[in-house]
Order: structure tokens, then sequence, then C-alpha cells
């Protein structure tokens, strides 16, 4: 399954400046993966354990995966990843 | 580089800090396609309600900046307050700090803070403080 990937300012310099790349994979964690063999080191920013990473958001469509089934969750053909900063501080 | 703001902007931004006191409040002010100037305040809920962190809702930043896309909107600037130190970044700030494009606006409504208003780039773990230029 090819998922599209929108990538924010600050891990653009790790997907050489591209704001939407592509991933294959059935669920959010598979995507990562798949993205982690062309654009190493995106993966750390992304997943912290079996977690999304506290300083991102990454949402499927619309869609937290936080409130879904987290990296497990399910995508398809044509969905569409967002990645966000998690805005938040002291 | 100076962070260039409405004066009607930043009086809602302090307005809803001392509104919001002690919690801390959070929001982000945007400015309109092919302008740097930060005009528009869109107040986000703090979903950690605390008086020693902001959180923004996942799901209504999610919103809110999809619209900006579909408006040609830029979000120029984040801010929140601390309620109960200076307007300066503390640790957790600058570790979360997600956005080098944007402005980080702090606003304290402490009683004792030396100043009320002050804004930074925050980089690399570093924050560095700027102008704030204060337009009608």
């Amino acid at each position: 399954m090819s998922v599209s990937v929108i990538v924010p300012t600050l891990l653009r310099p790790l997907t050489n400046g591209e704001k939407e790349v592509y991933a294959q994979g059935n669920s959010v964690a598979e995507a990562i993966d798949h993205l982690e063999t062309q654009f190493p080191g995106i993966k750390a920013r992304l997943v912290n354990g079996d977690q999304v990473h506290r300083f991102v958001n990454i949402y499927v469509n619309e869609d937290d995966i936080r409130f879904a089934d987290g990296l497990r969750t399910l995508v398809k053909a044509g969905d569409s990843l967002t990645v966000l900063p998690a805005v938040a501080g002291g | 580089m100076a962070l260039h703001i409405k004066n009607q902007a930043l009086e809602r931004i302090v307005a809803q800090a001392y509104r919001d006191h002690p919690i801390e409040t959070c929001g982000i002010v945007v400015s309109a396609s092919g302008s740097t100037v930060a005009s528009r305040v869109v107040p986000m809920r703090n979903q950690a309600a605390s008086e020693t962190f902001f959180l923004f809702d996942s799901r209504e930043q999610f919103r809110v900046f999809r619209e900006l896309d579909e408006h040609g909107e830029t979000c120029r600037v984040i801010y929140h307050s601390h309620t109960v130190s200076e307007a300066y970044p503390s640790r957790e700030d600058i570790e979360y700090a997600g956005s080098p494009e944007a402005h980080y606006l702090i606003v304290s409504t402490w009683d004792h803070a030396r100043e009320a208003i002050r804004s930074f780039r925050l980089l690399d773990g570093r924050a560095i403080e700027e102008s704030v230029c204060i337009l009608a």
C-alpha cells in the first residue's frame, strides 16, 4: 500500500527538503520503517520505543493515531499520513 | 529577525493570558498570504490545563493548520503564557520547539515579571531573543 506522508519543516532536512514523500506499508509502523529505508534517521524522530514520539503528532487522514491504535493503526492505499510537531512546553 | 505583530493581536493575547491565569494559555498568530506581519490570533485549547505546562489539542491543531493551508495563511507565532515565572523559554519550551520558522512569544502574567512580553527563536536547543515590533 502506498501512502503519502506530509513532513514538517523541522524534518525536511532528512527528506532532501521534500514536504511530501511516499511510503509503503499496511500500518503506520510499516510505513515509517519504509520511510527509514529511504530517509535514514527519520524513524528516531517519529517513534520512541513502540510509541509515537512525544515531540510529534501523526495523523492518518484527519485522525491522530494516538486516539486510534497508535503505530499499529492500519493504512490503505491513498491514505495520507501527516506529521506535525506537537506544540507544547512549560 | 524581529517579530512584526499587530497591536490588536498582542492585546488579544494578553487579555487571553490574564483570563486563563493561573492556567497557561496558548495559541498561534497567523499572517495573511504574502505578509510577514502576525495579524490574526487563533486561541488554542490548552489540553494540559496546567499552571506549568501547555499542550495544543492535537485534533484542533490539525484542523486549524489545514485551514491555514487552504487559505494560504502562515503560522507566524506560537504563543503561550507563564503564570509563575519570567517570559523566558523553559527547558521544556526548548525541548518541544518544533517550528524553526515560527516566533515563540511568551507572555508572563506573573506579578514579579520584569518584562511581560518577549519573543524568541528556538533553534537547535537554544533560545535567541528577538525584538517585538508592534504595528498599529
